[in-house]
């Protein structure tokens, strides 16, 4: 049991018991706001990041449809990174603080977005699979305590939803194509399962904070609750399509009312978090490259909007 | 030079009829790009049909400490409330 002998931190708590949403100006504990910051810094970065292994497949996709699909998917990503910043930087945090823990290595983003997109499957397998877990994750967070963290995720899950539909179309689609076709979506399968269940993060007897983060209604569900979920309604996903899940020891456990599945290689996760999966160096450099090559038409914005309001100045006098 | 573009929050009228309403904010230099990016980025799905954006710095928030004092004196008026009046049930129409 944990004890509390500050008043307001006590006040701060019953507010969060009573379901109550904590907003920008409120009090709250250092603590509290640490972990948001990260949390949805993290959480924005990943958006971000998260564009460059489908926008690389934009110019390539089969057909116009599939092109606009991906475009507008593409450019969601761009305003839920947005959506999110801007709660970030309630907690007291400046924009540019927050590109620069990024670009430095500070700040870390989903770990999935250090895999490569190979083929064109890759853009079903990604809808599918990718943004269905992280949908189950923000579905949660639509919940979480803090007012406007909570009212970005409403915005992003209503915009989610194609994002898995449009990837599962162009999985059934290869699906039911020619033979090359469905192997391409097999592969895709194969590949991304995995690293999809990492989405989830570390096992919960490995996740020192999720105690803290349950009380404070930071996460309505552990990692490994929400891992689960995610297996429970992929599994039937992936037998419409026809393909197999690359997993031996996936098998319905009529006592559990869950399906059972194998082991995850935390050793290939801890290695990619820490920076040695195959494209990390590759996301990053990209990231910085278009910050930095930006910089001129920030600066040249800036300097013609603050000339046009001295003008406006003078012509006032 | 390493200066940021001044934060705009940006309110949405969702369609003719209903008020204007916050959705978050956007960074921009002038107000003309703060309302183009706040239409790219918050009615990317006709959310809107007219958009405002202010300075964020000439908002003046009330201070949730003084909530007390600000809110707290309408609570105990219920008779500003129609339910405060006891009438009979077979009273229609009021
Ligand atoms: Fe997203
Ligand atoms: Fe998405």
């Amino acid at each position: 049991m944990y004890l509390n002998n500050d008043p307001l931190e006590a006040d701060f708590q019953a507010k969060i018991d009573k379901g109550q949403n904590i907003e920008a100006k409120d009090w709250m504990p250092e603590k509290y706001r640490k972990t948001h910051i990260r949390q949805i810094s993290q959480h924005a970065h990943s958006e971000i990041v998260g564009m460059l292994p489908e926008g690389n497949w934009i110019t390539r996709a089969p057909s116009l449809r599939r092109k606009v699909a991906l475009l507008a998917k593409v450019q969601d990503e761009a305003g839920h990174g947005l959506y999110l910043y801007s709660a970030a930087e309630t907690l007291g945090i400046t924009r540019d603080e927050l590109y620069d823990q990024l670009h430095s290595g500070k700040a870390k983003y989903s770990s999935i977005f250090n895999y490569p997109a190979v083929t064109w499957a890759d853009m079903g397998a990604v809808g599918w699979l990718v943004d269905g877990a992280a949908i189950m994750n923000q579905v949660m967070l639509t919940r979480t305590s803090y007012g406007p963290y909570a009212r970005a995720m409403v915005r992003i899950c209503k915009e989610e939803s194609f994002h898995q539909r449009q990837g599962y179309e162009i999985m059934l689609t290869l699906c039911n194509g020619t033979e090359v076709q469905k192997r391409m979506a097999q592969d895709a399968l194969n590949r991304w399962w995995w690293p999809s269940l990492m989405m989830f993060g570390p096992r919960d007897a490995e996740s020192p904070h999720t105690e803290q983060a349950l009380k404070w209604k930071i996460k309505l569900k552990t990692n490994d609750e929400l891992r689960q979920q995610f297996v429970d309604q992929t599994v039937s996903q992936a037998e419409i399509l026809g393909i197999t899940i690359p997993d031996p020891k996936l098998k319905w456990n009529e006592a559990r009312g869950h399906y059972d599945f194998g082991d995850i290689d935390w050793e290939e996760f801890t290695q990619v978090v820490a920076g040695n999966g195959p494209c990390n160096r590759e996301r990053l450099e990209a990231r910085k490259s278009a910050w930095e090559k930006g910089a001129w038409v920030r600066d040249a914005a800036l300097a013609y909007a603050e000339k046009q309001e001295q003008r406006s100045l003078k012509v006032a006098v | 030079m390493k200066k940021e573009w001044p934060v705009w929050e940006v309110f949405i009228r969702s369609k003719s009829g209903l008020d204007h309403r916050h959705v978050g904010s956007i960074h921009a230099t002038d107000a003309k790009m703060a309302i183009e990016n706040a239409r790219d980025v918050y009615t990317r799905r006709q959310e809107g049909v007219s958009i405002w954006v202010v300075p964020s710095k000439e908002i003046t928030a009330s201070n949730p400490e003084e909530n007390g004092e600000l809110f707290e004196p309408a609570a105990d008026k219920i008779y500003r409330h129609p339910t405060f009046y006891i009438l009979p049930d077979e009273l229609t129409h009021m």
